[in-house]
């Protein structure tokens, strides 16, 4: 028994099976992140000002990682237009430079962005105290340039027991470039190059301070919906990793012989799947870390 | 670019595939990972009964609570809570948060495990591939993953009564805040409790229906059989080519959603919690932020096309039975498909009348009840024009026409009795009250479920190749229609005055449900005989279970068409083999031509084909298979 | 990307569908290239204060807020412009059948109603949330 129109397209349709099914699921899983971009345009237009953070994210790196996409959506089409050229091996070479790329942004987010978010640590200071730490928000200098107000101290946390021991009634903090001069003009916008924490400790009263957290999802609104986002995207990304690998090693030799279009067909297919990862990664690099 | 009308055939390169489909597959290929989709819609058919089954006796349970609050329940009442642990029933008496979980439970068991898949999944499975002339799905290997996904969901939510603190309890729509805490704290697991593993099952029953509606879509797009154009399908797969547009595209904010309050429960993140949340006293410590609003409009963007993908599916099941049964075609078959479809299309557009009560201003108010009351009418059109189809008919009183004609006025009443929830204004009296209850239990129970039985009465000989006993059948059919009545007619006047769904007591401490009499008896009072009815509906299944089985081996042997009905599932042999079709089947007819004037025969199945001298209404140059 | 021709047939004729192919091949070169540039530009504006230039344009004032959302109009624009890039030609969609656009409609309209029902409701709300 064979099912038709897995290879050929149906006349009136033009279309083969599998084509139509990735668009199905194509969008369906439009309609996935649209749920999740609608949480965050919420959670965003309702954050209170000043709890928005802007900057945090590095965005060097996060360029890096978009151009890492954008190159293996190139090379995954390329594989593709090799195979329907029938030149396997040009597909062979294509298709591992698209799962090298896949594997970069992935450690490359994994084993380097999100770690480096968990050791940034963040308090946010109780409104009725914040004029007592003037000198690390500089909130004077804000109203005065009708800037959101600053209601974070953030930076490497230099005592972290203080996380745990209730003894312990102050927090130590070697203070990120805006909080330890907060009224330079230079500090009024987020810079490309991500500076580094500079050496100067600020000491906080724990009964001064709102919560403190490291940069971890349970942080603020802005970490929950991007470790949200950016993790179920990274899911996708490994998917997508997994797939091509199995259309790569030698098990897909034998297919290309038995039948090149078939496999041209299942490269088509998930290569669609690829493109759409790399076209959500295309809004959430704007939105996340430049915006 | 533009198809090209001439027919062009490919040659399949394909001599090695060809030889897979002569081995023997072993026992494990054959019946449990079968990539057959008679196999996968039987698998589904028995596992989607089984919850319901379960579900119901949930509800059963519930029933004594609601009608004798407190008093512990007599012969199983000592052995459940050795069944759901000490914490559920201590002496046999309900505790309220057991009440609550039951609550939860019935309501997701039925809809997500018991119906979407026995009438989507099972039906959809079994039956479409057939009704459309094809071997199989576009996607069997998918079709495996879907059902087994689905399993490994079921498991998953089943086990959830079996964990410390017992299974969710904060009602089948999960609202936040309370379901962001509760099973949480001293003595829950983090992962493993009621609340989480409600979350964590439904992304794979979400997984295993958003795979089933890609190759529901796909099969019908692709598969149908020479000649059988979009407008000669049967009505069946017309619905059932609707409702997996709305699992395809209704699900995943849903998905979204359940991610982000997994987010919450585990991750402490704050998607739908806002700040200045206490509990238990102790202010929480979150970030805040959040909006519990974002929850309701995610779930119910799911929750309305929902609804539909309940009931669409048993308006194609009642179709093809109306038709079969009084011998003439289905009337109005263009204006039926254009409502299920426009049905399809507004059920998107009207999440917010589950929402009237959040405060929203007049605007968006008005927008939801405009297109709520639109979608009204495709539903009208469709129950009209099923009444329409009896009429001149030559009505036969078959077991699954029994069920059939049921539910056009049960879905009448349904239908009917939601008007007033579409308005704004009604609806901040009904809201929560047991008039919705009574609303969409008459859709779903004497609706949809009639039309699954009458599915199940009518495809059981395609499916074994035997029938299931009449006189059984019509035992099943009469209690539960009278009980479905008595149970949910009474319960429009208790919600009417006010008495409030989710109260553990039923009513019994509240003063509104037991001052003033309806027809004689209080609010709680009318939990006696709402209940009692319950209990004896449950007793009627039993000859439908017991029937069902012994009929599989013992049952009447039939021919392969015992309906005498016209589509394609009845031209192939029963139960068909693996390719289902000896010929593979051309489409000649529209899906039913019955009572043809001049024909020897009162039907005249689809794939017969049209003779010169026929009289058709159409035109000689239509006479040619498209 | 029209249908190839048999494999046992005229190996000539499939050198022609090859041949097409491959002009297609500088199509997506050119496409990569210009996703990079504008991922560069993408950069690069966010760090431009829309907010002063719209306000010394306009002659008016425009608060820190109303400039962040011109940014984020701004991104979003130039993000929607390669996200076409990536569907039209890596995903073929500029050649694709009548049916996937349609299907593809009725999604794009029923995720723009969610955001935008949504958003209506969230703002719909006569007491202060």
């Amino acid at each position: 028994m064979e099912i038709p129109y897995t290879i050929s397209t149906r006349p009136d349709t033009g279309l083969w099976n599998a084509k139509i099914g990735i668009w199905l699921f194509l969008a369906s899983e439009v309609m996935l992140f649209g749920g999740l971009f609608s949480a965050y345009i919420f959670l965003r237009i309702d954050s209170a000002p000043g709890m928005w953070p802007h900057g945090v994210l590095n965005v060097p790196v996060g360029t890096f990682n978009t151009c890492i996409l954008i190159l293996s959506s190139v090379t995954v089409v390329l594989a593709w237009a090799s195979l329907k050229m029938r030149r396997y091996n040009a597909y062979w070479w294509y298709m591992l430079a698209t799962i090298l790329c896949g594997i970069i942004f992935l450690v490359v987010k994994l084993a380097y962005e999100w770690p480096q978010k968990y050791d940034h640590f963040g308090i946010y200071i109780k409104p009725d105290a914040l004029g007592k730490y003037e000198q690390y928000l500089g909130n004077a200098y804000a109203t005065e340039k009708e800037l959101p107000p600053r209601l974070e101290i953030t930076g490497h946390l230099h005592n972290p027991e203080a996380l745990t021991n209730p003894n312990i009634k102050e927090y130590e903090v070697a203070l990120d470039p805006l909080n330890a001069d907060p009224t330079n003009p230079s500090m009024d916008r987020p810079h490309f190059f991500p500076l580094p924490v500079t050496h100067k400790i600020g000491t906080i009263e724990k009964e001064d301070v709102e919560r403190a957290t490291m940069f971890l999802p349970t942080h603020n609104a802005y970490f929950a919906s991007y470790f949200t986002i950016t993790g179920l995207h990274g899911l996708h990304v490994l998917a997508g990793v997994l797939v091509f690998i199995y259309m790569w090693l030698p098990v897909s030799k034998k297919l290309y012989q038995r039948n090149p279009e078939h496999l041209a067909n299942r490269v088509e297919v998930s290569g669609l799947f690829w493109h759409f990862v790399d076209l959500i990664w295309i809004f959430v690099f704007p939105l996340f870390y430049l915006l | 670019m533009d198809t090209s009308t001439s027919v062009v055939t490919h040659h399949e390169p394909h001599a090695h595939d060809a030889a897979h489909e002569h081995h023997e597959l072993g026992f494990w290929r054959k019946y449990i990972f079968s990539t057959d989709h008679k196999v996968i819609g039987i698998q589904y058919g028995l596992c989607g009964m089984a919850f319901l089954f379960f579900g119901f006796c949930l509800m059963m349970m519930m029933r004594w609570q609601l009608a004798y609050p407190g008093q512990a329940m007599p012969v199983i009442g000592k052995w459940l809570p050795y069944i759901f642990g000490p914490e559920s029933m201590p002496d046999g008496k309900m505790t309220p948060n057991f009440y609550n979980s039951l609550g939860a439970m019935h309501g997701t068991i039925m809809i997500f495990l018991g119906v979407v898949p026995l009438a989507f999944a099972a039906f959809g499975n079994f039956v479409v591939p057939l009704q459309i002339g094809a071997p199989d799905m576009t996607f069997p290997k998918v079709n495996a993953a879907s059902f087994w996904a689905f399993a490994v969901g079921g498991v998953i939510m089943s086990m959830s009564f079996f964990v410390p603190g017992g299974a969710a309890k904060g009602g089948w729509t999960s609202y936040v805040p309370l379901a962001a805490f509760d099973d949480t704290g001293p003595g829950r697991y983090v992962v493993f409790n009621g609340q989480t593993l409600w979350l964590i099952g439904f992304i794979f029953l979400i997984t295993s229906s958003l795979l089933g509606a890609v190759n529901f879509i796909t099969t019908i797009i692709q598969l149908r059989a020479k000649g059988l154009t979009w407008m000669r399908l049967p009505f069946f797969v017309w619905a059932q080519f609707v409702t997996a547009f709305l699992l395809l595209l209704a699900f995943p904010p849903l998905e979204a959603a359940i991610i982000m309050q997994l987010m919450d429960r585990l991750a402490h993140t704050s998607f739908f919690l806002p700040a200045g949340l206490v509990l238990n006293g102790v202010p929480v410590s979150i970030s805040g932020g959040g909006s519990p609003l974002l929850w309701q409009h995610l779930f119910w963007f799911l929750g309305h096309p929902e609804v539909y993908v309940l009931i669409l599916p048993a308006f194609g099941i009642v179709g093809e039975i109306l038709a079969n049964n009084s011998r003439k075609p289905l009337w109005g078959y263009k204006s039926l498909v254009f409502s299920v479809l426009v049905i399809g299309f507004l059920s998107f557009i009207v999440w917010a009348h589950h929402m009237w009560l959040t405060g929203m201003g007049s605007a968006v108010s008005a927008f939801f009840q405009t297109t709520t009351l639109l979608i009204s009418i495709p539903s009208v059109i469709i129950l009209s024009a099923f009444f329409i189809s009896l009429w001149g008919g030559s009505i036969r009183f078959t077991v699954p026409m029994l069920f059939a004609t049921a539910f056009l006025p049960m879905f009448g009443i349904g239908g009917l009795t939601g008007i007033p929830l579409a308005f704004n204004s009604a609806d901040l009296y009904l809201h929560d009250t047991y008039y919705v209850i009574a609303h969409f239990h008459y859709i779903v129970a004497p609706g949809t479920l009639f039309g699954l039985f009458a599915g199940i009465y009518y495809w059981f000989p395609k499916a074994t190749g035997r029938k299931m006993s009449d006189f059984w059948g019509k035992v099943h059919f009469w209690p539960t229609l009278i009980c479905m009545n008595l149970i949910f007619l009474p319960m429009f006047l208790q919600g009417m005055a006010g008495m409030h769904r989710r109260w553990y007591d039923g009513g019994q401490g509240w003063n509104l449900a037991n001052e003033h009499t309806i027809w004689g008896l209080t609010g709680f009072q009318w939990n006696h005989p709402i209940s009692w009815a319950a209990w004896i509906m449950g007793l009627a299944q039993i000859p439908f279970i017991i029937n069902f089985f012994w009929s599989i081996k013992h049952g009447e042997k039939v021919n392969d068409n015992p309906w005498e009905a016209t589509t394609l599932e009845w031209t192939a042999p029963s139960p068909p083999p693996h390719g289902n079709f000896v010929t593979t089947p051309v489409a000649y007819r529209g899906p039913y031509e019955y009572s043809l004037p001049g024909g020897e025969r009162d039907y005249t199945m689809q794939n017969e084909p049209v003779e010169p001298t026929e009289r058709t209404r159409r035109k000689p140059a239509e006479l040619v298979p498209a | 990307m029209n249908n190839p021709p048999e494999v046992a047939q005229d190996p000539k004729e499939y050198e022609e569908y090859a041949h097409g192919v491959q002009k297609h091949v500088r199509g997506y070169l050119m496409v990569g290239a210009t996703l990079l540039l504008f991922t560069l530009i993408t950069v690069a504006l966010s760090y431009v204060d829309f907010g002063a230039i719209l306000s010394s344009l306009f002659h008016t004032n425009l608060t820190a807020t109303q400039g962040r959302k011109a940014n984020i109009t701004v991104a979003v624009l130039v993000a929607t412009f390669k996200a076409g890039l990536v569907a039209a030609i890596f995903m073929h969609l500029a050649a694709e059948r009548r049916l996937i656009y349609r299907i593809l409609i009725f999604t794009g309209f029923f995720v723009l109603g969610l955001f935008w029902l949504t958003l209506l409701a969230w703002y719909d709300y006569p007491i202060f949330r």
